[in-house]
């Protein structure tokens, strides 16, 4: 058990640095995305909606799929500068994962959006602030507090989601509890194990958001 | 599309069937993890202190540890576990369970620990009066709890029922990994055997964006007719 200790601590590094670029990555997209659906104009309303709808109702192992033998396919992409990126296996699971995470963060940040209370806006409004400065000092910092409960949840479901990364070759947690399990034929030491250090991470990553739900918590 | 024609030279059978295959895995999953939650919801909400801790356990390890580990746990750890017990009574053959049973049993651990949440809060939701009430009417306990708190807690848990329903469906796509011939493992075929997995792979998100918009519209009607006398 102490043996197979140090791969999976590698692995879990691999991890945690999906894990982080993914979680980097899918907060700008989702603000981006949560801004355009509270857009006036419908179609820029519509296109943020089906992105969201496109990537919260269909599994993560197809858009990973998707991305990593789908986007190979087209010629023009194999041909251009991207395809430095899209042929490594770890850049398609970091864009598969900020934009699948992207999509639940937007959802997120927008019903923050719409439940600001107006009153902050009147007065901000009536106090002569500008649309812009309103948006940026008083709306976004609320909306980013209020949502913060909901976010802890969404980084731990993509803690989750990263074990996916295991099946297009990359070697992270769960890859190497995989060979550890195929080398040695022990499921049960290599999962269990595995599975104490993804409980370990969900839990710091628990307590990191409660704290700062305490520290910067919005109480309405 | 000649792709998705159905009979010998399309794949269009074999992605239909596929499909009914991740509805079948699903619901039966739904149901295996409805079991679960009706042992651990009483558990998490007992006022014995070894209970509570054995129901927190389930669903905390549960939902943190990644379903794909579930299922290779099981997958990989149940084949073994199986052998170890025959082996006992004297049978040294090789055992290999079913993947739908594996995966269905798998996908169940997991929607169970999110139905236990649902189920907890649905009751902790319902009105104290009515737990009273029931008391002072005389009713046993059990006539109790299937007769005034179970229908309220199944009213009051559809819409974050209709969320597990989700998670489950799409978690159904990781039994793939085991060889169980669903959406996910069908056109994975496919792409393999045509070289073509953009397309199949739209092919299958598109069936999966259909059954979730399929059933967000069924759950919607149950949801109106159960609330019809609120």
């Amino acid at each position: 058990m102490i043996s197979i200790f140090p791969s999976l601590l590698n692995g879990a590094v691999i991890t945690l640095k999906l894990l982080t670029s993914s979680m980097f990555f899918g907060l700008l997209i989702g603000l981006l995305f949560a801004i355009l659906r509270i857009n006036k104009n419908p179609i820029i309303n519509k296109f943020a909606y089906g992105y969201s709808y496109f990537f919260r109702g269909t599994p993560l192992l197809v858009q990973l799929y998707l991305i990593y033998y789908g986007l190979a396919n087209i010629e023009f992409l194999r041909n251009s500068f991207l395809w430095v990126i899209i042929r490594e296996p770890y850049w398609c699971a970091i864009i598969a994962f900020s934009l699948n995470t992207g999509a639940y963060t937007s959802e997120i940040l927008r019903s923050a959006f719409q439940t600001i209370k107006e009153g902050y806006i009147e007065a901000a409004q009536s106090l002569g602030v500008t649309k812009k400065i309103t948006f940026y000092k008083i709306q976004i910092p609320i909306a980013i507090k209020q949502s913060l409960p909901a976010y802890g949840n969404e980084i731990i479901l993509m803690l989750k989601g990263t074990s996916l990364a295991s099946v297009i070759t990359i070697m992270d947690l769960m890859g190497e509890a995989r060979k550890v399990n195929v080398l040695t034929f022990k499921p049960f030491e290599a999962f269990i194990t595995a599975g104490i250090i993804y409980l370990f991470l969900t839990f710091i990553i628990h307590n990191i958001v409660k704290y700062l739900e305490k520290k910067y918590g919005f109480q309405t | 599309m000649e792709l998705l024609s159905f009979g010998d030279t399309g794949w269009g059978d074999e992605l239909f069937f596929a499909t009914l295959m991740t509805i079948a895995v699903s619901i039966a999953a739904m149901v295996i993890g409805f079991v679960f939650a009706l042992i651990f919801t009483p558990l998490k909400l007992s006022k014995n202190k070894t209970l509570n801790i054995i129901g927190n356990c389930y669903t905390t390890i549960i939902r943190g540890v990644p379903e794909l580990l579930v299922i290779y746990l099981l997958f990989f750890g149940g084949t073994g576990a199986a052998m170890y017990v025959a082996s006992i009574f004297g049978y040294d053959g090789y055992i290999e369970i079913n993947a739908f049973i594996t995966g269905a049993l798998a996908i169940g651990i997991i929607s169970g620990a999110y139905s236990t949440e649902v189920f907890r809060g649905a009751i902790l939701s319902i009105d104290k009066g009515q737990f009273e009430a029931s008391k002072v009417l005389g009713l046993k306990k059990n006539i109790q709890f299937y007769k005034v708190i179970l229908p309220q807690m199944l009213r009051l848990s559809i819409p974050n029922l209709s969320n597990v329903w989700q998670i489950t469906l799409k978690d159904t796509s990781l039994i793939s990994v085991t060889g169980l011939v669903e959406i996910m493992r069908q056109s994975y075929i496919a792409a393999g055997s045509t070289r073509d997995p953009l397309f199949f792979y739209s092919v299958a998100a598109v069936l999966y964006l259909i059954l979730t918009f399929l059933s967000m519209k069924i759950i919607n009607k149950l949801e109106v007719r159960y609330n019809k006398g609120y």
